[in-house]
C-alpha cells in the first residue's frame, strides 16, 4: 500500500525537495526560534521543503524535533522567524493576520490529535463551523455538512454530541470538519495518537481515501511508524532539520 | 445571526454557572428598578411637579398654619393666576393607624380647576359641590378599602378632632382617576367649609397654599413678591416652586437619591466583578477551542465579538428580566400606600437600566474578549496538548 516516490528524488536536491513542478508547498531556509527567558531555542534551523500537489506526506521525528512547529508554519498558525513559506503560489509568511485567517478558511483543514471538537455542539454543528465563515445559506451549509459526514461515514451520528461518540467517531467528525470547505491542504497532527489500533487504522484508511480519491494533499505528523506507512512519502526531522527521507 | 447559536451554546457549557451569573445580574437590576421607583416616590411620586405652581407655607415649618384670608391677598400679587389652600388632615379609617392615608380639606371648584390631572366626571363634580359632607377618593384608595360611591365612611384625625371626639363622617360622592399613570390616586379630598365649621380648634387657618403663576419663567420672582407681602407679619411665608418643595420634603428623611445611588453603585460594582470573573473563567477554559476556531479562519476580531456577545447576552437578558419584573411589581401598586402613595417605575429609568445592562455586558466581557482576541493559535493549541 505504501508508495514512496521520494525514494527516487535526486540526491542533488535539498532534502525534502521534489523535482515535479509546480509544488503546492515551497519552504525555503525557514527558521523558527522561541525565547524562553534568556535562552533562545532554535526549533527549525534553515529548513527547506517542497511538497507537490496531491501528496500524502508523513513527518516523523522525536519530540521537540520541530514537526508540529513546521506543521503550524505550513498551516499559517504561526509565523517563521526567517525564511519563505509559499503555499499554492502565495507567500503566507508575508500575509497580515486577517489575510492569513481568510487564507486558512479557504485552503486548509486541520485534524488534531485530541479531535478538538466543541463539546456543546452536535457533530453536524461542529462540522458546520468552518462554513459559518462563508456566504453559504443555511440549507447550502446543511448540504455540505451532510456530504462531509457521508464521506467519513457518520451521517447517522449527525445529531450526537462529542461525548456520546467514540474516539474514532470523534476523529472522523474532526476530519469531516476539516474537509467540509473542500480545502486544498489537510494538516493532521498525530491524528491517530489518541486512538486504539483498530480506530487508528480506520482513520488512516479514511485519510488515504481522501488523498487518493479526492486528491487532497495531506501532511501528517506522527510518531507511529505504522501510520507513516500509509503516506506516499515520509520525512524525518531531527533538531529542526530534515535528516532522512524515505520509509521509516 | 448565524453565529448566535455558537454564542448560545457556549452559555450552555456550564449551565449552573450561567444560571448563577444570570440570577446575580437579574437581582441587581430588580433592585435597580425597585430603588428607582422608591426614589421617584420620595421625589413626588414621579408626578412631574407643575412647573407653573408654587407652594406657600409658614416660614418656620410646614406644620405651622396660615390664615385662610391670605388666599385673597396672594391672589392680588402680580403674576398669580390662581391660588388654592390645602391642609393636612391625617385621616385614619376605622380609627386604625394601619388604615392611614393622605386626606385634605379643600375648596372643590378651584381645587379641581387647579389640578386637571385628577379626573372626575361632571356628575360626581356636581354631587361634590352639592353635598356638604361629600368627599372624593382616589381610585387606588377606593380599591384598597373597597369603597364605592354612596358609602358613608367614618374617619378620625388625631390632628383635627371634632369637639365631641366623634369620628368625622364623609359621604363618598366621587372616585377620581389620574390623567397619568404616575398621578397619585391614594388620596381623599373633602370640603373645607364642612371641615372648618366642624373642627374643634384653629378655625380659619389652613396648612399651605398652592399658587399657579401666569408665567412659569417668573415663578421665582412671584415667590419673592408673595414672601414680601407677608414679611414682618405674625405669619411670615416661604414660597417656593413645587419641585423645590417636594425635594425639601423628601430630604427631611435624608438625601434619598444619594443613598440609593451609593447602594446601586456598590451593587453594580460587585456585579461587574462577578460577571467579569465568570467571563474570564469561561474564556480561560476555552483556550483550546478559541485556538481551534482561529485555525479554521475565525479572525481575531470575530473572536472578540463572539466573547463580547456572550457577556452581553447574559447581562442584557438578565438585566431586562430584572427590570421587567420590577416593573410588573410596581404595576401591583405600592406595598405601603400610606408612605409611598405613588409607586411607579418611569420609562426613563427602564431605558437607563437597559443601557446599564448593555454596559455591564460590554465591560465585563471586554478583558476576556481582548485576551481571546490576542491569543496566539499555536500557543492555545499547545496549552491544550
Amino acid at each position: 500500500m505504501t508508495q514512496n516516490p521520494s525514494a527516487t528524488t535526486a540526491v542533488t536536491q535539498p532534502l525534502g525537495t521534489q523535482e515535479s513542478a509546480p509544488p503546492l508547498i515551497r519552504i525555503e531556509k525557514v527558521e523558527k526560534t522561541f525565547r524562553r527567558g534568556p535562552e533562545e531555542i532554535h526549533v527549525l534551523a534553515g529548513l527547506s521543503l517542497t511538497v507537490p500537489r496531491g501528496e500524502f506526506l508523513a513527518l516523523m521525528g522525536p519530540s521537540g524535533s520541530g514537526k508540529s512547529s513546521l506543521l503550524n508554519l505550513i498551516g499559517g498558525l504561526d509565523r517563521a522567524t526567517r525564511g519563505v513559506v509559499e503555499i499554492g503560489g502565495e507567500r503566507i509568511d508575508q500575509m497580515s493576520d486577517r489575510q492569513l485567517a481568510a487564507w486558512r478558511a479557504r485552503h486548509v483543514g486541520f485534524v488534531f490529535q485530541f479531535y478538538n471538537l466543541l463539546s456543546v455542539l452536535s457533530a453536524e454543528r461542529n462540522v458546520e463551523l468552518p462554513l459559518l465563515l462563508t456566504h453559504l445559506s443555511r440549507s447550502e451549509r446543511r448540504k455540505h455538512v451532510e456530504t462531509a459526514l457521508d464521506v467519513v461515514g457518520l451521517r447517522n451520528r449527525a445529531k450526537f454530541t462529542p461525548r456520546t461518540l467514540s474516539g474514532g467517531e470523534q476523529q472522523r467528525v474532526g476530519i469531516a470538519r476539516a474537509i467540509v470547505t473542500d480545502p486544498t491542504l489537510l494538516l493532521c497532527d498525530e491524528p491517530t495518537g489518541d486512538l486504539d489500533r483498530k480506530s487508528g487504522d480506520e482513520i488512516l484508511t479514511l485519510l488515504q481515501a481522501l488523498n487518493r480519491d479526492f486528491g487532497k494533499t495531506i501532511i501528517m505528523v506522527t510518531h507511529d511508524p505504522h501510520a507513516s506507512l500509509r503516506a506516499t512519502r515520509t520525512l524525518h526531522l531531527e533538531k529542526g532539520q530534515l535528516s532522512t527521507e524515505g520509509a521509516p | 445571526m448565524k453565529f448566535l447559536y455558537l454564542v448560545y451554546s457556549s452559555l450552555k457549557r456550564k449551565k449552573l454557572r450561567t444560571v448563577l451569573t444570570f440570577l446575580s445580574v437579574f437581582v441587581a437590576f430588580l433592585l435597580f428598578g425597585l430603588l428607582c421607583t422608591i426614589k421617584e416616590a420620595f421625589a413626588g411620586g414621579g408626578n412631574a411637579p407643575g412647573i407653573d405652581r408654587l407652594i406657600v407655607r409658614h416660614r418656620i415649618s410646614l406644620i405651622m398654619t396660615l390664615p385662610v384670608n391670605y388666599e385673597a391677598r396672594i391672589a392680588q400679587v402680580p403674576g398669580v393666576a390662581a391660588v388654592q389652600h390645602w391642609s393636612w388632615f391625617g385621616g385614619l379609617y376605622q380609627n386604625d393607624a394601619k388604615n392611614f392615608f393622605a386626606s385634605f380639606p379643600v375648596n372643590p371648584e378651584p381645587w379641581l380647576e387647579m389640578y386637571p390631572e385628577y379626573l372626575l366626571s361632571d356628575d360626581q363634580k356636581k354631587a361634590w359641590l352639592s353635598t356638604r359632607t361629600g368627599a372624593i377618593v382616589g381610585k387606588s384608595l377606593a380599591e384598597r378599602f373597597k369603597w364605592k360611591i354612596g358609602d358613608r365612611i367614618p374617619i378620625t384625625s388625631p390632628i383635627w378632632p371634632r369637639p365631641n371626639d366623634e369620628a368625622w363622617e364623609f359621604d363618598i360622592v366621587g372616585i377620581y382617576d389620574g390623567a397619568k399613570k404616575s398621578t397619585d390616586t391614594n388620596g381623599l379630598f373633602f370640603r373645607y367649609d364642612y371641615f372648618d365649621e366642624a373642627r374643634a380648634r384653629d378655625k380659619g387657618m389652613v396648612g399651605w397654599y398652592v399658587v399657579r403663576v401666569s408665567d412659569p419663567n417668573n415663578a421665582t420672582e412671584v415667590a419673592k413678591l408673595i414672601d414680601q407681602e407677608f414679611a414682618n407679619s405674625p405669619y411670615e411665608t416661604k414660597a417656593e416652586t413645587e419641585a423645590a418643595f417636594t425635594q425639601g420634603f423628601a430630604q427631611q428623611i435624608g438625601n434619598i437619591g444619594a443613598i440609593l445611588i451609593a447602594i446601586l453603585s456598590a451593587v453594580f460594582f460587585t456585579i461587574l466583578l462577578v460577571s467579569g470573573n465568570t467571563m474570564a473563567q469561561a474564556v480561560r477554559e476555552r483556550t483550546q477551542e478559541i485556538g481551534v476556531l482561529k485555525s479554521m479562519g475565525f479572525t481575531n476580531e470575530l473572536v472578540l465579538v463572539l466573547v463580547l456577545a456572550e457577556s452581553v447576552m447574559v447581562a442584557t437578558s438578565a438585566g431586562l428580566g430584572g427590570l421587567l419584573v420590577s416593573w410588573l411589581i410596581t404595576l401591583g401598586g405600592s406595598p405601603v400606600p400610606n408612605v409611598l402613595p405613588v409607586f411607579v417605575l418611569p420609562m426613563e429609568y427602564l431605558l437607563i437600566g437597559a443601557a446599564m445592562a448593555l454596559f455591564v455586558g460590554l465591560i465585563s466581557g471586554v478583558v476576556p474578549a481582548v485576551s481571546a482576541m490576542r491569543l496566539q493559535i499555536a500557543t492555545a493549541l499547545r496549552r491544550n496538548a
